[in-house]
């Protein structure tokens, strides 16, 4: 029997209850445009956060305290106060530290901010002037924090975007006064808007001069003195150089730090910052992925319960072919066959299905508030088709077996 | 040749072992024209399959023009019933969604064979529906549709022929039709034709009446002057009902 023969027979059995063969199908449509609709929007949001993250520079390095550890038991990374701002002026002033071009030390806190009649929760973090150029962080309105500004402790304040929209609307905010944690500051600035999550967007953010965030709104100080810092922002010369930066990095703080054991800090590029954001979103694609494949099981086995009542409603069919001069494998090809026809015309369906969907959802905020770019593409395409006729090939098994085995005198006595 | 010799057949039911053939030696020489006679259950269709392959002797020899095919495997004796063996059955039993002609071209499918269509084509003219070929099943009369099956018996062109009770299910003027055309095949192609039966009128179309009963052959006769069917010929049965 040849493969167009095959197909013929399979085709014209389908036909005979089409009902049947559309609901059965209906199953694998659904799965499969579940499979390619979640997965490209999953792609989508995959690369739209690489992006914004490589949008910000690659050529930077992080330093953070190490993890205090009391009794053997970890604080985890960053819980020690063990990086000051003299170890960020210490990296930027040293002549050992050829590789690095810009150092900026910050310091988060969270505070409840009054303006007016207005209140707000917002995250501020304390900053020197060269965070600006370290991080990207281009004034809109007024002006950037200066040095004058961390000298002399000044309360003075930059606003995010979306912090400014909130507090003012649409009148200016330069020079208005802002209550930050009881205290009162004065607004000098506004920042450029990023748009984007706000995982690392500064729109919800206000910069203050580091000093000020240290002495006047952190809630805790370190005892031996010097303002200590939560994240050391280090720009490097270049991609290139980054190995050499991390290395001065290390070597300039260990000096410091009297190092002769273990670290007390931790340095990070941004590149491996990507990498571990690409993991996790990777998993979070293929989390979605496998949420929608549990519908496309269910279509499978949809698959094989109809086959399986085709089997017996054909019993008398199977004989007969039987009794023509096929053989178990002729009976068995026929109804794997109609199985993954099923299935593989499920798959086509659903890969249109799903190619339209993921792009009617293109551009469109579906988590968050800021649109996000769908991304079909050919291999999802080709991993639904293949998923598909892997189902009909495994749920059809089983019943053209059933089919297969049927002896030709049993099959003649069944009615 | 069908060459039977001690053959037994025993189905096993739950825990009972039933003997349906208990020791048959029979020979069918080429170009025969025999009836199986028996009641139901006496185990002539039994017999038939065994004769047809459908089903493998439990023991004995069954060799088919010289072959042991009592000891063949499912899918050889399946390869054996597409070559040599044409099926007409009590019932018909074509397949209701398919064409006359697709209907024929079923035992065609299962051999690589050349040139279907214009072969289905010829068995359809031969037994007379040369104007019905697109016709299904049910738009055909008992007649017809049992002439569609001596069709697909015929397009593999086997040299034997196994008709269970061919014409049970039809009226006497039918019958006469297809007990025509079953001689003529036998008489102007050489084909071996076996009816299995339970009329004496229709094993009187015959040469030779083989008798069953209890799963033994009880008698075997040559009949001296078959009766001849009152329609002749494939061109009559092209008008008929």
């Amino acid at each position: 029997m040849n493969a167009l023969i095959i197909i013929r027979t399979a085709i014209s059995s389908l036909g005979a209850n089409k009902l049947r063969a559309g609901l059965t199908l209906l199953g694998i449509v659904i799965g499969v445009a579940a499979v390619i609709t979640l997965m490209s929007i999953g792609r989508g949001v995959q690369a739209t956060i690489t992006e914004r993250i490589q949008a910000l520079g690659t050529n930077l390095l992080f330093v953070r305290p190490g993890e205090t550890s009391s009794r053997g038991v970890g604080g985890g990374q960053g819980s020690a106060s063990s990086l000051t701002i003299e170890d960020a002026y210490a990296l930027s002033e040293s002549e050992f530290t050829p590789s690095i071009s810009a150092v900026a030390p910050e310091l988060g806190t969270s505070a409840q901010v009054v303006a007016g009649r207005k209140n707000t929760f917002a995250n501020i973090t304390g900053i020197t002037p060269e965070y600006e150029e370290v991080r990207n962080a281009p004034v809109e309105f007024g002006r950037f924090i200066s040095q004058g500004d961390v000298d002399r402790n000044a309360t003075v304040a930059v606003l995010g975007y979306q912090v400014a929209q909130d507090l003012y609307g649409f009148r200016s905010p330069i020079g208005q006064p802002i209550r930050i944690s009881g205290r009162q500051f004065e607004v000098i600035g506004v920042l450029e808007e990023q748009g984007g999550s706000s995982f690392f967007s500064f729109d919800d953010r206000i910069m203050v001069p580091i000093t000020a965030a240290y002495y006047r709104l952190a809630s805790s100080r370190t005892t031996q003195g010097g303002i200590s810092v939560q994240t050391i922002n280090v720009k490097t010369q270049g991609v290139q150089v980054m190995d050499s930066a991390l290395a001065e990095v290390a070597t300039i703080l260990r000096l410091r730090h009297r190092i002769t054991g273990e670290d007390d800090f931790t340095v990070t590029s941004q590149q491996e910052t990507i990498e571990a954001l690409e993991e996790a979103t990777n998993a979070f694609v293929f989390f979605l992925g496998a949420i929608a494949g549990i519908s496309l099981l269910v279509g499978g086995i949809g698959i094989m319960n109809i086959m399986l009542v085709s089997v017996t409603e054909r019993t008398r069919e199977i004989g007969i072919r039987k009794a023509m001069g096929a053989k178990r494998r002729d009976i068995l090809l026929q109804f794997v066959s109609e199985a993954t026809l099923l299935s593989l015309g499920g798959g086509g369906v659903g890969l249109f299905l799903g190619w339209v969907l993921s792009n009617m959802l293109n551009d469109r905020a579906i988590i968050g508030t800021s649109p996000t770019q769908t991304a079909f593409s050919f291999d999802i395409a080709l991993l639904a088709l293949v998923v598909s006729a892997a189902i009909g090939l495994f749920f059809g098994i089983y019943p053209a077996m059933r089919a297969a085995s049927l002896h030709p005198i049993e099959a003649f006595r069944h009615e | 040749m069908i060459e039977l010799q001690d053959v037994t057949k025993i189905y096993r039911m739950g825990s009972l072992d039933v003997a349906a053939l208990g020791g048959v030696s029979l020979t069918i020489r080429e170009g025969e024209m025999a009836a199986i006679m028996g009641r139901s259950g006496s185990g002539k269709s039994t017999l038939m399959n065994l004769i047809g392959c459908l089903d493998a002797p439990t023991s004995g020899r069954y060799l088919l023009d010289g072959e042991d095919v009592g000891r063949f495997g499912e899918d050889r004796l399946a390869a054996v019933r597409n070559q040599k063996v044409g099926f007409v059955f009590q019932t018909y039993n074509l397949l209701p969604r398919l064409t006359a002609l697709a209907n024929v071209e079923l035992p065609l499918l299962y051999g690589n064979a050349k040139d279907r269509g214009r072969r289905c084509l010829e068995a359809l003219r031969r037994v007379g529906l040369g104007d019905r070929v697109n016709h299904r099943p049910q738009e055909l009369s008992g007649g017809e549709q049992q002439r569609v099956g001596i069709a697909r018996a015929l397009v593999k062109e086997p040299s034997i022929l196994l008709a269970d009770e061919p014409t049970g299910n039809l009226d006497s003027r039918s019958s006469e039709e297809i007990m025509g055309i079953l001689q003529q095949l036998n008489r102007d192609e050489g084909i071996t034709v076996i009816i299995v039966t339970h009329e004496p009128e229709i094993a009187g179309h015959t040469g030779r009446i083989v008798s069953i009963r209890d799963g033994l052959i009880v008698d075997d006769q040559t009949v001296a002057e078959p009766r001849q069917a009152a329609v002749q010929g494939m061109e009559g049965a092209g008008r008929g009902s």
